[in-house]
């Protein structure tokens, strides 16, 4: 009896270990790089999901199409293991756990979101996985001391403070008093938005600008009204927003419907909420900061410009009238790691780790150089400001704001 | 803190009627929904958790015949009729099992359902924000300073006829009066030939045309999303509970208490104590009916 336990006993063990070592050999099947990445394809993350997860893809197809990755004198071709994360930390965790133990991943690609992207490094920086993401910006990602992680878009505390930057010096331009400018903001009450907010805060301190309204938003709040309501009766010069595309919404709609005459407004992820076409009246000079531009006059060798990736990008999927950053930085990420590779020369995870922090390149989507903490230090943010049209005019230096906004209700 | 007050009362105390407007326009859309779980949990003892969701659903019908060029306000008799037969189905498939059990299955089976709704509205529209423009003016007082969009003067006199109508139905008319007697006894209902099970589906699909209702109102005003239906089920559950059951004066006038609890709320502690205060001003009303009841209570020895 004990001996055909310890039998069993062995045999599962002896299976498990087989298990794992061909597991460890799935990373590069035959002449295939296989990358893991945990991706919301249902839940509420899923329409942006569905944008990473096609940027992804598109970069994957043109890479093979183009020769694939060279390692060692040999071209390998790149594909991608996803599972749907459901848009739940917890199951990203899971998941991500699935991808690097079962199945043998050894390089990851990020999930959408800060909130997941937080769930998932753990795993993999456990692991010595190396990851790219492409989608996780809050500031709070990269102080963890996390070694294997690499982002290449810039962080939240820059999605707003440079606005203040821009009118500051328009200001001062114009023999305006930047130090008498007065603040009101509304910042939802998540770790994204509150480091936007820390982003804010110093940029204020610096030009001496007067916060008079500094109000969190509870995550499920559909009406700011009452922080409006001040904002009318202290009628600060700037507005700054900060909610994901709900907050976004939220505020172009109450804006116009308490007509609002801030000579600057500042929101984060209008285009997500196509604030331009619902709320056009409100819109109309509103600032809205962008990880990336289409007309951005950067390049690389496989989708040429910025604007050749929009226009490939389009053309396979007709359906985008506008292509979201999302999109553009997902494929950014893919080209980060086929870089990697050929510099490493290798597929050892501490070698492609180390080719990955001297990352120093520039792709369609602008430069791409990491910080020791793994933020892209070398691409700074883009604003664009909402024109009477619904148009978006980018914002390249502070004389082409029109300043201050005349919204016309 | 002080300087809220302070700007509240002395600097800019026209903000008062701004703030009021706006929590009278708030708790008319809170009290239809609020009355349609007060009617739910009197007449069937059921606790609705899905009623948020209920009313983002007839945000989202509204928003598929917007698309379809048909006005929110025409809408509303449409959205009306759909969420009754809705009601009706979702009555026949989960409600009717659950209603002789105890409460918690009926709370897990309405959880299980406000969950079911939520994925269902994703997986359709999209976890996108929606929303609807009903192109109506907006008036404006004192210099711009006061504004009143004419959309939310309508949805409150909406929902005023509809509340209306509701009132009059239950008390003039034959199933409103079958409904009546259902919530007093069930059983002398049935004793006397009511047919309670008919009167049971008709009260959970009325609730859920009520809801319908509360949601193309909300869909004008404010934002849909698929996953906001709890910001309505919490307001709901604080305002029939502290306004007690059956009591529809009571319910009306806890809406708009909460309407303003939450304006004031916002702008003297900050828009992050919104949401709290209605979970404050349940705890409060709990505990002053808790005192006022002790005074009463007399134990026999």
């Amino acid at each position: 009896m004990y001996n055909k336990l310890s039998i069993a006993l062995g045999t599962a063990l002896a299976v498990g270990v087989a298990g794992v070592a061909g597991g460890a050999m799935a990373k590069v099947e035959g002449d295939t790089i296989i990358l893991g990445s945990a991706i919301s394809l249902s839940g509420k993350y899923s329409t942006n999901g569905l944008h990473t997860q096609r940027g992804y893809d598109f970069a994957v197809d043109r890479i093979n199409e183009k020769g694939g990755v060279k390692v060692g004198g040999k071209s390998y071709k790149l594909a991608i293991k996803y599972y749907d994360d459901e848009s739940t930390p917890a199951r990203a965790t899971q998941l991500a756990e699935r991808l690097i133990q079962q199945d043998g991943v050894e390089f990851m690609l990020g999930p959408y979101g800060t909130g997941l992207t937080k769930a998932v490094a753990p795993v993999t920086e456990k692991f010595g996985v190396p990851m790219v993401e492409a989608e996780g910006a809050s500031r709070s990602l990269f102080t963890q001391g996390y070694k294997y992680m690499f982002a290449v878009l810039s962080t939240s505390e820059y999605y707003l403070a440079p606005v203040l930057d821009v009118v500051a010096q328009r200001a001062k331009s114009e023999g305006k008093d930047p130090a008498k400018m007065r603040i009101g903001m509304a910042f939802e009450n998540d770790g994204f938005s509150l480091d936007v907010r820390a982003g804010v805060l110093d940029v204020a301190k610096k030009y001496n600008m007067k916060i008079v309204i500094d109000d969190k938003l509870p995550a499920d709040l559909s009406d700011m009204s009452a922080t409006l309501t001040k904002f009318k009766a202290l009628k600060p010069d700037i507005l700054l927003v900060s909610g994901h595309s709900k907050g976004a919404a939220t505020a172009a709609r109450q804006i116009e419907e308490m007509k609002i005459q801030a000579p600057v407004v500042a929101i984060t992820h209008c285009e997500a909420a196509k604030v331009h076409e619902k709320f056009p009246k409100s819109a109309n000079g509103m600032m809205c900061p962008t990880q990336w531009l289409s007309n951005l006059p950067k390049k690389d060798a496989y989708f040429g410009t910025a604007s050749q990736w929009n226009e490939d990008f389009k053309k396979l999927h007709p359906s985008y009238s506008a292509v979201p950053y999302q999109t553009a930085q997902a494929s950014a990420a893919v080209l980060v790691f086929k870089d990697a590779f050929e510099r490493a020369n290798s597929f050892d995870q501490k070698q492609v780790r180390d080719a990955l922090a001297a990352t120093n390149m520039e792709t369609f989507y602008g430069d791409i150089k990491f910080a020791p903490e793994g933020n892209n230090i070398a691409k700074p943010m883009f604003y664009r400001q909402i024109g009477a049209d619904g148009s978006y005019k980018p914002i390249v230096s502070p004389a082409d704001m029109t300043f201050p906004r005349k919204a016309n209700y | 803190m002080l300087d809220n007050l302070q700007l509240l009362f002395v600097y800019a105390p026209v903000m008062n009627i701004q703030m009021i407007l706006d929590g009278i326009f708030v708790g008319a859309v809170f009290a239809l929904s609020a009355y349609g779980l007060a009617l739910v949990w009197g007449v069937m003892n059921v606790k609705n958790l899905a009623q948020g969701d209920f009313v983002i659903m007839g945000g989202y019908v509204a928003f598929s015949l917007y698309k379809l060029g048909i006005h929110p306000v025409i809408a509303i008799p449409i959205v009306a009729v759909c969420m009754f037969m809705f009601g009706w189905i979702v009555y026949i498939m989960i409600i009717r099992r659950v209603i002789d059990n105890d409460m918690f299955v009926s709370l897990l089976a309405t959880f299980g359902l406000s969950l079911l709704l939520q994925q269902v509205m994703n997986l359709i529209y999209g976890p996108e924000v929606q929303t609807i423009d009903s192109h109506f003016p907006i008036f404006t007082m004192f210099d711009d300073f006061v504004t009143i969009p004419v959309v939310k003067i309508v949805s409150l006199a909406l929902a005023m006829i509809f509340a209306l109508a509701v009132v009059i139905f239950m008390k003039k008319s034959r199933m409103g009066q079958a409904i009546r007697a259902t919530a007093q006894d069930a059983r002398a209902a049935r004793v006397l030939g009511i047919n309670t099970d008919n009167v049971y589906a008709f009260t959970y699909s009325l609730n859920a045309s009520i809801c319908g209702v509360a949601g193309v109102l909300v869909s004008m005003i404010w934002v849909l999303q698929p996953f906001y239906g709890i910001v309505y089920s919490l307001r709901t559950f604080a305002i029939v509970t502290a306004a007690g059951l059956g009591n529809l004066p009571a319910v009306i006038g806890m809406s708009f208490a909460l309407g303003w609890v939450e304006q004031y709320a916002g702008i003297i502690a900050g828009a992050e104590w919104q949401v709290a205060s209605a979970v404050f001003m349940l705890l409060g009303v709990l505990m002053w009916r808790q005192i006022q009841l002790r005074r009463q209570r007399q134990v026999v020895r």
